[in-house]
């Protein structure tokens, strides 16, 4: 019997697959929805401090190998958010699965502000968003960029949280040297890490001789990031000991099991509700637990980092 | 992967309908179905949902509210209009094959709601089903389409807020006096939410399937970003068409 439960920063979830953040994580009912389908726990859209209204359309196209997003972090701020993941915990409870909720601010003091008022709708974990690529004119440049900013933001929100839920940071792949971004989130306290936000992307209409997001550059996600995403969450399980959310293009349950060998301990899923819907994750969970029986395999932890041991063969003499 | 991006089109014909409302024809054709939409963008601008009046060539009725539809507006023969789609879940027909005179369906329009319903109307008149159509309006000026559906084959039935055309009341009250009088295998709504709520309460009342388009702000417009959910529905992909049935 295949087991595909997972425990992530001591949160029991019952599948390994978490909807990844900004994609429908906007409303209570859609996020059970999700749930029902099997994830194992959701990630509702990142709120701020403040509502925004994001970026004006295009925001969202799907291209051959993926799709390219500007939404520019729309939210309700979090007062109302704090309501919407209360009214989501009361449906997900009862199905064990698990909520983690998400922020984003654009200082520090605004992220501790935040996460101290986000804790109080009760959330399994919380995830850091220092990584969102399409905010620069008015964020600045993702605190992801830099170690010693990641570190700094992740110090500010694990005291304003103050141990009433574990906090994952979710780092960008922007970067020349994720590993060492990694490490510095985990000195600085993080419980867990998210690997990766988008990759910053561009298309242009040539008939228009315009890029097509109002954004001008917008995040890629999907198929064409997956390797991308595999080797960042390799990297990092190299570096760190605290556990990945390996997150970027997995739409099969072959793809997870890449991606918990790499190193993850749970897989987030985002793009690919593009082509099922949000009835994806269960197609997710029988795809996995067969490769599982395939591969001879009880759990997923049997699994985990497989890749950085291979089969051991021995070179005969 | 399929994708979804814009398409660019030129527009091949504008007609007038109300001082509010312009039907544009593009020469692009789609395969698409009646109650699916497209997103309708102008560089530099916006990116918009249309419910599809025909799918080839591409024919949209704007009306203009809003700074984007009346950019449209302002677009000529010739002009460039990009499209994303079609995309959505559209209406359909009564599983059952129309026999006769027997084989009804009643369409509902409430305001430019009609655009859709007017594909539809077509299309199951191309089959065999009489199609019979209430435009509700607030006023005769707002009323379109009600000669484009009389010249398809369609009964056509108007209701205005204020009596300046047709009977004096909602398209709701036409439909009851219908429903009491003829049988009808379906009905198909599309208009403001009010009026969808309506029509629902018809359906259940008497035990009738129904379909009602619904519309939201919306980004992606496949089902991706969570924008236009409602309860759960995501609008663009769940819909724009509600089956009623379909959920509890």
């Amino acid at each position: 019997m295949v087991d595909l439960s997972v425990t992530l920063c001591g949160v029991h979830l019952p599948t390994p697959f978490i909807l990844a953040s900004g994609i429908l994580g906007t409303e209570a009912e859609l996020m059970a929805r999700v749930a029902r389908a099997g994830a194992g726990a959701v990630t509702a859209k990142s709120c701020g401090p403040q509502p925004r209204a994001g970026h004006p359309n295009p925001t969202v196209v799907a291209w051959e190998h993926g799709l390219l997003n500007a939404v520019g972090l729309a939210n309700p701020g979090v007062e109302a958010e704090v309501e919407e993941l209360a009214r989501t915990q009361a449906y997900l409870r009862p199905l064990g699965v698990a909520l983690v909720a998400s922020i984003f601010a654009g200082t520090v003091e605004d992220f501790a502000r935040v996460a101290a008022r986000v804790v109080d709708a009760q959330p399994d974990l919380i995830e850091v968003n220092i990584s969102c690529p399409n905010v620069h004119d008015d964020l600045g440049t993702p605190f992801a960029a830099d170690a010693s900013s990641a570190a700094k933001v992740t110090a500010a929100v694990k005291e304003a949280v103050a141990d009433r839920a574990p906090i994952l940071v979710k780092l960008s792949p922007n970067v020349a040297d994720i590993a060492a971004i990694a490490r510095a989130v985990e000195d600085a306290g993080a419980d867990g890490i998210t690997a990766i936000n988008t990759l910053t992307g561009m298309i242009i209409d040539v008939h228009a001789r315009l890029p097509i997001l109002a954004n001008r550059t917008g995040g890629m996600s999907g198929p064409a990031i997956r390797p991308l995403a595999v080797r960042c969450v390799y990297e990092i399980y190299r570096a760190v000991r605290i556990p990945i959310v390996g997150t970027g293009g997995v739409s099969s349950g072959h793809d997870a099991i890449e991606m918990v060998m790499a190193g993850a301990s749970a897989v987030g899923v985002g793009s690919s509700v593009y082509h099922d819907g949000p009835e994806i994750f269960g197609r997710l969970c029988s795809e996995m637990e067969a490769l599982m029986v395939e591969l001879d395999c009880e759990s997923v932890a049997d699994l985990q980092a497989a890749a950085h041991r291979g089969l051991g063969h021995r070179v005969p003499a | 992967m399929s994708t979804s991006l814009p398409r660019v089109a030129r527009i091949g014909g504008v007609c007038e309908e109300s001082n509010q409302v312009r039907t544009i024809v593009l020469d692009l054709d789609l395969e698409a179905e009646p109650g699916q939409f497209v997103m309708t963008w102008l560089p530099g601008l916006d990116e918009k949902p249309f419910s599809l009046v025909r799918a080839a060539p591409v024919t949209l009725t704007i009306a203009r509210v809003g700074p984007f539809s009346s950019a449209v507006h302002g677009l000529v023969p010739g002009d460039s209009l990009w499209v994303r789609g079609p995309l959505g879940r559209p209406f359909t027909l009564p599983a059952m094959r129309p026999a006769g005179s027997g084989s009804r369906i009643l369409l509902i329009g409430g305001g430019y709601g009609v655009a859709p319903l007017y594909f539809l109307a077509d299309r199951a008149l191309a089959l065999g089903w009489v199609v019979h159509m209430v435009i509700g309006a607030r006023t005769a000026s707002d009323v379109v389409f009600a000669d484009r559906f009389t010249a398809l084959g369609a009964g056509v039935f108007l209701t205005t807020d204020d009596g300046s055309l047709g009977q004096r009341g909602v398209a709701t009250d036409a439909v009851e006096h219908l429903l009491d009088s003829d049988p009808y295998q379906a009905l198909y709504a599309c208009g403001p939410e009010p009026m969808l709520d309506a029509v629902e309460r018809l359906a259940r009342q008497r035990g009738l399937p129904a379909q009602l388009s619904y519309e939201r702000y919306m980004r992606c417009g496949f089902g991706v970003c969570g924008s236009c959910a409602q309860r759960g529905w995501l609008v663009c992909r769940d819909g724009p068409v509600r089956h009623l049935g379909d959920d509890a």
